[in-house]
């Protein structure tokens, strides 16, 4: 009996203060788990969260007419103000531009990733991938830049095109209402161009991580039962890459949503969600309307998410 | 599983895939072509000629190697601070089950899975209620809020494949947790976390979006070039800077891939 009430444990207890510490974490790993979520949620929580959270119930509150300062007050007159004809223009613009830029992201990109998935090996992976990787992460204004030199009008997009003799195209496609303007880095086109050369490569690896896990054998298949290319790819293929596309189309869709300095060194005047919550928050000093602004993308994204989770598409991530 | 490593690709795609890489590499070339040329006005191509003048230009510009200094302070502490919060967290979420881990992995991927103009204005109106001015602290915070997503995914897919036996075995060996940290975990994720570092700094010294509204007066490199995007002063030295930073955002990439090559997930696959 007395055996068993002085019981030694099997390793005598550690002394030195670590390894108390130590051991005292080991019998209680709900502290150890403190101890490591504690400060990267703290960080996020208040910094992030709370500045975020602050944010969008200001946009509850509005400004005064007369004496341009916020009043503090629950309304919704903000929001009503958010769909004034002016400001959900802005709105339809945006979401237009960003439908169609992952559209034609997912385009260009399918390719690439096809390829890279399919039938590259090796070096040619390695080419493939840092082909990839080394666009998607230089300078961002870099990237802005080159296009600003490429799309200028003394730029080589019309010396290329005057030595070809095809100005005229250009010239045409300029004098379309809308997407036309005085020259391509002042228009809608050139505005379109930007947005898919930025995001596009952002598309690309996640539809390639959907098309490796395709089996060949299944491709096979679908050609051995009489399939014509088009058909494997429309009953075969495209079903087992959406969720990749999905996966991708988040980024696309989200960066073109949000962006303001794009359309504001590329573009033409009128605005887009970014720009107007810019200028709302800046110049006029509307803080309420601009925090609405941005419950708009963070709404959509929300939806979008919601919808991409349905279809897996984060299993392609 | 595959077996047609023989066939060819049909034609088209080839050329889809070529014509897709090019457009993605063509712009960026051009920068290097730009950085050459003596026309300083306007965006002239061809270039009417060569030379080296605008590097010599730029090097005594005291504007281009402050604002070049303040980008690399800002991007190495927020890289400091991604690194001891992302690993916290990877290692929280990865190495217990609790309640709530699916939402933590939402909350570190929300700061960049929002457009950035949110997280910017968000942190600017907190600033102004909490009465804190504008400094280079408060650009580093929003920096290290968005940086720590690309440690966390680094570190937790390392975590994944160190198998949790290694760990029970250096404790029953006797050493404890703080020596299992040291000699086993630390070794084993090391170059997870290196990876995940340079793509952070690389993230960070190349943000512009959060950084306008938390920057106040100061400019970063980004910042200064948008002004410059903006409205131009001396095109050329534009050009330089904007070569290097091509070349200077390269490395990192690089080195990053290499150092996890070999593992299931490669660093960077999500910026």
């Amino acid at each position: 009996m007395s055996a068993i009430a002085h019981q030694q444990p099997i390793v005598p207890e550690r002394s030195t203060l670590t390894s108390r510490v130590s051991d005292f974490l080991w019998k209680h790993p709900h502290v150890l788990l403190a101890i490591l979520l504690a400060p990267p949620l703290l960080w996020l929580g208040i910094i992030y969260l709370g500045s975020l959270i602050a944010l969008l119930l200001q946009s509850f509150f509005s400004i005064d007419d007369y004496s341009g300062l916020i009043n503090y007050e629950f309304t919704l007159a903000t929001y009503r103000q958010l769909l004034n004809e002016a400001n959900f223009d802005i709105i339809v613009r945006t979401v237009l531009m960003a439908a169609i830029v992952t559209l034609v992201s997912a385009v260009i990109a399918f390719p690439i990733a096809y390829y890279a998935a399919r039938y590259a090996r090796g070096k040619w992976k390695v080419f493939f991938y840092l082909g990839v990787m080394l666009p998607l992460w230089s300078s961002y204004l870099v990237k802005i830049y080159a296009w600003k030199l490429i799309l200028a009008k003394e730029g080589i997009l019309t010396w290329f095109l005057t030595k070809l003799n095809l100005l005229w195209v250009l010239d045409t496609w300029l004098s379309l209402p809308v997407i036309g303007g005085n020259s391509l880095s002042v228009s809608y086109t050139g505005t379109f161009i930007v947005f898919v050369y930025v995001w596009m490569p952002f598309m690309i690896l996640p539809i390639q991580a959907a098309l490796e896990r395709v089996p060949a054998n299944l491709i096979e298949a679908s050609s051995d039962l009489g399939g014509t290319p088009q058909q494997t790819f429309r009953h075969v293929l495209f079903p087992l890459a959406l969720p990749g596309i999905v996966a991708g189309s988040i980024f696309t869709f989200s960066l073109t949503l949000g962006d303001y300095i794009i359309p504001q060194i590329i573009g033409s005047s009128r605005l887009f969600i970014g720009q107007a919550v810019y200028a709302q928050q800046g110049t006029a000093g509307n803080i309420p309307l601009a925090a609405a602004f941005t419950v708009v993308p963070i709404v959509i994204m929300g939806f979008y998410l919601w919808m991409a989770r349905r279809m897996g598409a984060f299993d392609a991530l | 599983m595959r077996s047609d490593r023989s066939k060819k690709a049909p034609l088209g795609l080839k050329i889809a895939a070529a014509a897709g890489l090019l457009f993605l590499h063509l712009p960026l070339l051009l920068i290097f072509l730009y950085a050459f040329t003596t026309e300083d006005k306007s965006y002239q191509f061809p270039p009417p000629g060569l030379t080296l003048k605008w590097f010599a230009v730029t090097w005594e510009r005291p504007d281009v190697w402050q604002a070049l200094w303040l980008s690399v302070r800002v991007a190495a502490i927020s890289t400091l601070i991604a690194l001891v919060l992302g690993t916290l967290c990877a290692a929280a979420v990865s190495q217990t089950r609790f309640f709530g881990r699916e939402t933590i992995s939402l909350l570190v991927i929300l700061p960049i899975a929002l457009p950035g103009i949110i997280t910017g204005i968000a942190l600017r109106s907190a600033f102004s209620l909490a009465d804190i001015p504008f400094s280079f602290w408060t650009i580093v915070l929003g920096h290290a809020t968005f940086c720590i997503v690309v440690v966390y995914n680094n570190a937790v897919a390392r975590f994944r494949r160190v198998s949790g036996s290694l760990m029970e075995a250096s404790m029953d060996l006797g050493a404890n947790g703080f020596q299992t940290f040291r000699y086993i975990i630390l070794p084993n994720i090391g170059t997870a976390l290196l990876a995940g570092g340079m793509l952070a700094f690389a993230l960070s010294f190349d943000e512009v979006i959060v950084t306008t509204f938390t920057g106040g007066q100061q400019s970063t490199l980004p910042i200064w070039m948008l002004q410059e995007l903006i409205r131009p002063r001396q095109r050329p030295v534009t050009n330089v800077v904007a070569m290097v930073v091509v070349i200077v955002t390269f490395l990192p990439i690089l080195a990053a891939y290499y150092l996890t090559r070999d593992g299931d997930q490669i660093a960077g696959s999500g910026k």
